[in-house]
């Protein structure tokens, strides 16, 4: 998928504008996926989930440490159980595999199981240029291709969507009576995509956990899908990040019990699926070719950078459930596969930072993310970390950085910076009208905005006099 | 008790009452008062634009500044969060600095953490009549664990009723340089946290955070709402501006 970051501010000021999307926003965010989340945690218990997130923070910082390690266990345990494990550098490399996969097969249509790395390699782009249909197969990921968009979520790809929109693409594309009712149209488009996963000779599915003891790959869905395309068609291709590999089935088990919960709020998944290996003698299903694509993407260059705990990530959308920026602006906002504060560090880090200079800044550092984050991953530092890495490569805006020289210049010599204070308290005061405020200010006309009514807000002006000054005079027994 | 009170650069330009109804809580706590003269920021705005460099030269000033004092206290979640939870990280590649670092970030405090776990306050000299509704603003809640403590200080107030608002634990929208960097977006997170404050149907919301309430007043009296935004060492302190009850 082609990064459209650069432009977060004009995306985000539409998502602003959009009132069907911002209604749908606060739907999601008043109730939904956080306010899930929040009761499994009650109910497992708070201090008991917080060991849970220690233990499943340490099994991911495990797994990374040692990854090479893993991934040559996973390749040896997968193909000694009948599966072929190939790997590929770039998003093109991972394209090239696939196709060359489906010329082999003699691929026509290929059905898929939610997959965030098919995105990011813009998979289906490179499948339909190829002749081959691409079909998805999440009920979320269906709706966002029949209206020819990209997921704004990464667990609810299509979160932004409200029931009326999703009624009428349903009756546009599948020449039906348009119907309101959600579990009608649920039944609707699985008649529908029934026809396809029983045509598809690609099963294409994406990977949660790849477990290097087993040789197995794991994915939890909650539709049952998954499992359709894993076990129907002829060639099963699992397409990951390399960095999904885990040591164990124990391990696993234990990320298990945390990424339902911290996703949706379930104590487990609807489905758990494991694939390991083609169907063998005697397997009653499954089939007859399965193949792993492990894909870098840009992942080793974070290994052994101060940005290595991102790579923890399980992908369970915790972190935007909870993040007020996110929702305000939506997921297509971030312009990318990724959005929300994960989506903040890793695009950067996978597209380039100058290719998406807003993502780290567009945060308030407030933290909700980091606290939800099922393996720990300290969001706000690593954004924080990029914004460093913008100012020391000169990809921040001069004013800015004339700004906050100035203003360190000044906080490092206390005389000077009495004086200066001293005058800004003076002029803001003059500024201001009879209750106090200030309607716009020349040097932060951000905060104010343009003057009209319905943005920026006034600035509460300063009471008059410096603590500094009032309290000296205090001293002075004034 | 020695305290060295940090009174952070927003209050002393924009609201020196905060600082002065800060000293109030500390000296009825029994604590004996310094007011480092030279100190001016804690370097947060560096920090949290990239720029080690500023943040580090402002952090060592406070250093030395602060040194001295047994314990450090200010009226600001964000401001203690910095040195307590972000000092250590900024020096976290000078080891020579670290230990000092470290010595002084762990005497650290928010105003309403150290007068309820440190000086052990049961009872707060000011008074106040009216309902209020109170914001968890992020630095203090998330790095610092502040929730309890301004509510239990604030309880033992006999005309106040504290109501707990939907979402009282939801950014507002500030985010220091955020707010004028993204002015739009700010502005919309601001509108929720006013849509919560004006829907408890309190007179007042009540706040650790100057920035914080910079930022929601803003926004309240840009809509033409005249609920009040107070601090919460002036309504502890009997301070609050407007206080019906004001000694
Ligand atoms: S960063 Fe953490 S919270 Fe966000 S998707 Fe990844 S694992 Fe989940």
């Amino acid at each position: 998928m082609k990064p459209q970051s650069i432009h977060f501010r004009a995306r985000a000021a539409d998502a602003m504008a959009n009132p069907v999307l911002q209604q749908n926003l606060s739907r999601f965010a008043s109730g939904g996926l956080g306010k899930l989340r929040a009761d499994a945690v009650a109910d497992f218990g708070p201090q008991a989930f917080e060991e849970l997130r220690e233990a499943a923070r340490a099994i991911r910082e495990r797994s990374l440490t040692h990854l090479d390690v893993w991934i040559a266990r996973f390749e040896r345990e997968a193909s000694r159980r009948g599966a072929t494990v190939l790997f590929a550098e770039t998003a093109e490399d991972a394209c090239d595999l696939v196709l060359e996969i489906c010329a082999e097969h003699g691929i026509k249509k290929a059905v898929k199981s939610k997959s965030m790395l098919s995105e990011e390699v813009g998979l289906n782009e490179a499948l339909s240029a190829a002749g081959v249909q691409p079909v998805e197969t999440d009920l979320g990921e269906y709706i966002i291709q029949l209206a020819s968009e990209a997921p704004s979520h990464i667990i609810a790809p299509a979160v932004h969507k409200s029931r009326d929109e999703v009624s009428d693409l349903f009756a546009q594309h599948h020449g039906k009576p348009r119907k309101s009712d959600i579990p009608q149209m649920t039944r609707e488009a699985r008649e529908a995509l029934r026809a396809h996963f029983l045509s598809g000779d690609l099963g294409i599915s994406g990977g949660n956990f790849l477990v290097a003891e087993t040789g197995s790959g794991i994915i939890v869905t909650n539709e049952g899908n998954g499992r359709m395309v894993t076990t129907l068609p002829r060639v099963h291709v699992c397409i990951t990040g390399i960095e999904k590999v885990i040591p164990t089935l124990e391990d696993l088990s234990t990320l298990l019990r945390i990424l339902p919960r911290s996703a949706t709020g379930q104590a487990i998944s609807n489905y758990a699926s494991f694939f390991t290996g083609a169907r063998g003698e005697g397997d009653a299903e499954g089939p007859e070719h399965m193949v792993f694509i492990l894909v870098d993407g840009g992942r080793t260059n974070l290994i052994g950078t101060e940005l290595q705990d991102m790579l923890r990530c399980i992908r369970c959308g915790a972190c935007m459930n909870h993040c007020p920026v996110y929702r305000t602006v939506g997921g297509h906002s971030y312009g990318w596969v990724y959005p929300g504060p994960m989506g903040a560090v890793l695009t950067p880090a996978y597209v380039g930072l100058e290719n998406a200079l807003d993502l780290p800044q567009a945060a308030t550092l407030c933290g909700a993310c980091s606290v939800v984050c099922p393996v720990k991953i300290p969001l706000p530092d690593l954004m924080r970390t990029l914004r460093e890495q913008q100012v020391d490569r000169g990809l921040r805006p001069r004013t800015e950085r004339l700004g906050l020289k100035l203003w360190s210049w000044f906080a490092q010599r206390p005389r000077l910076y009495a004086i200066a204070t001293r005058l800004a308290v003076w002029a803001m005061g003059w500024h201001a009208d009879k209750s106090g405020m200030i309607y716009w200010m020349p040097f932060a006309s951000g905060w104010t905005g343009s003057g009209k009514a319905g943005e920026g807000r006034f600035l509460p002006a300063p009471a008059g006099r410096t603590f500094r000054d009032l309290y000296a005079r205090r001293k002075r027994g004034g | 008790m020695r305290v060295g009170l940090l009174v952070t650069c927003l209050v002393d330009m924009m609201r020196p009452n905060i600082g002065f109804a800060a000293l109030t809580l500390l000296e009825s706590a029994g604590c004996t008062v310094v007011v480092p003269e030279g100190q001016t920021c804690c370097g947060q705005p560096g920090w949290n634009s990239g720029d080690r460099a500023a943040a580090k030269a402002l952090a060592e000033k406070l250093i030395v500044e602060f040194e001295d004092c047994p314990w450090v206290v200010a009226p600001s979640g964000s401001c203690a969060g910095m040195i307590r939870t972000h000092y250590p990280q900024l020096f976290s590649d000078s080891p020579a600095m670290l230990a000092r670092v470290r010595a002084l970030s762990e005497r650290t405090y928010e105003l309403t953490d150290f007068l309820v776990n440190i000086a052990r306050v049961r009872k707060v000299p000011g008074t106040y009549a009216g309902s209020i509704a109170y914001h968890d603003a992020c630095s203090g809640l998330r790095e610092l664990g502040v929730k309890a403590q301004p509510r239990q200080l604030l309880a033992t107030m006999a005309g106040l009723t504290l109501k707990e608002m939907a979402g009282c634990e939801t950014c507002c929208g500030f985010g220091g340089t955020f707010a004028v960097k993204y002015s739009d977006i700010s502005t919309h997170m601001a509108d929720r946290k006013c849509d919560s404050i004006v829907s408890s149907g309190v007179d007042a919301v009540v706040l650790g955070d100057l920035g914080c309430m910079l930022n929601i007043e803003g926004r309240l009296r840009k809509r033409g709402d005249a609920t009040r935004v107070l601090h919460v060492a002036e309504v502890l302190a009997g301070d609050a501006p407007g206080n019906k009850a004001k000694r």
